[in-house]
């Protein structure tokens, strides 16, 4: 035991970055963590629910509306609202990827789009809810029959309008957010301080909230 | 503690391949839409299928390619593969949690379902009565009774 050993690194006593990022982004992380829970204790009472049910709705009967074109097109809607959210993930990407080279250009291009994305994603939102609102469909009141053709409960409609009101309310304010960031830049708040880093916060945030939108995509529409 | 070597101070700049990246990035976004392109046709494809087994091995596949995409989402838009690897594990590791979460909460809602079935003849036999299918659109015509009417 009494060998030469190289003087210890002290990792976790301060001073250092373990992770080697900064407090903020690895706290965007825990806080998405967080939120990952949140929407899992969402989606599993929906799993749980409905595995407590002999039937239930079929999504190709009830999402089958595409505004202009009438219905009878199961899941056109959802597939254009599921590619502006990749899309609009896909230009967050590349705003980061901007910011890392200080191009502040491109992150300027790239959040606009970012930000029309997801105004677009909340546009067609509300065309669905207003228009299954219209159908009869609320929270309380549900007008589609299960898939085997027997009455269904409110269970579907309740769960469908929590959780996808919940998933709009974090699309609603990662575009506030994105907003935010642009003004910053177009100050050149980021110029000023060296780096782009706050950019990157904002874009983990957008793409968790595209992550959950693949989970309530699948769980609500396909299967 | 083998990739102790390879840390750097945060502020560092280190050398960042714009083009290689922005490579990887449309890679990635092609990857993710042709996913969600066959997960939409296996959707669709659900429509036409009766086998109970079936359906259930469709479904099945739908969500593995789910979480190929949420895969692809964390660890390349999110940048946590390009992280260490000691960070990669305090998010991951907890999130292990919800292999619990799925199997005890799915499995107790098939077992209610069960219990309900056994034991509540009534309940069983309502859910197996067809009912009369509303028209599309049929909401519309009766405001009066949607509101407030919650059954």
């Amino acid at each position: 035991m009494a060998q030469a050993v190289p003087a210890e690194q002290k990792w976790w006593s301060g001073g250092k970055s373990p992770f080697n990022v900064e407090y903020g982004k690895l706290m965007m992380w825990y806080f998405l963590m967080s939120d990952a829970f949140t929407f899992g204790a969402f989606l599993i009472s929906y799993g749980t629910i409905r595995f407590s049910s002999n039937s239930w709705p079929d999504p190709n009967e009830v999402f089958q509306s595409f505004p202009g074109l009438g219905s009878g097109l199961p899941l056109m809607f959802v597939s254009l609202m599921t590619f502006i959210l990749i899309i609009s993930s896909v230009t967050m990407v590349l705003a980061v990827q901007a910011g890392h080279a200080m191009d502040k250009k491109a992150v300027v291009r790239n959040l606009i789009l970012t930000i029309i994305g997801g105004i677009a994603f909340l546009s067609c939102q509300a065309w669905e809810w207003t228009h299954m609102f219209h159908e009869g469909a609320w929270w309380g009141s549900n007008p589609f029959l299960n898939i085997d053709g027997t009455k269904a409960s409110t269970n579907f409609t309740n769960f469908f309008f929590t959780i996808t009101g919940f998933h709009g309310f974090h699309v609603f304010s990662g575009v506030i957010i994105n907003i935010i960031m642009l003004i910053m830049t177009l100050n050149d708040v980021f110029e000023r301080r060296g780096h782009y880093l706050m950019i990157e916060k904002a874009g983990l945030y957008w793409h968790f909230v595209d992550l959950v939108w693949v989970f309530v995509f699948t769980v609500f529409y396909l299967v | 503690m083998d990739n102790l070597h390879e840390l750097q101070e945060v502020t560092h700049h280190h050398e960042f391949d714009r083009e290689a990246s922005r490579k990887e990035v449309m890679r990635v976004t092609v990857i993710l839409s042709v996913i969600t392109l066959i997960e939409l046709a296996l959707g669709f494809w659900l429509m036409y299928i009766d086998g109970e087994f079936f359906r259930l091995l469709i479904k099945g596949v739908i969500c593995v390619l789910m979480l190929a995409k949420a895969f692809y989402i964390v660890a390349y838009f999110m940048h946590l593969k390009h992280e260490l690897r000691n960070m990669i594990m305090t998010i991951v590791v907890p999130l292990l949690l919800f292999v619990w979460f799925l199997v005890a909460f799915l499995y107790d809602g098939n077992s209610y379902k069960n219990l309900k079935n056994t034991y509540d003849p009534y309940h069983y036999e309502q859910s197996k009565t067809k009912a009369e299918k509303p028209a599309h659109g049929a909401g519309e015509t009766k405001d009066a009774k949607k509101e407030g009417s919650v059954e």
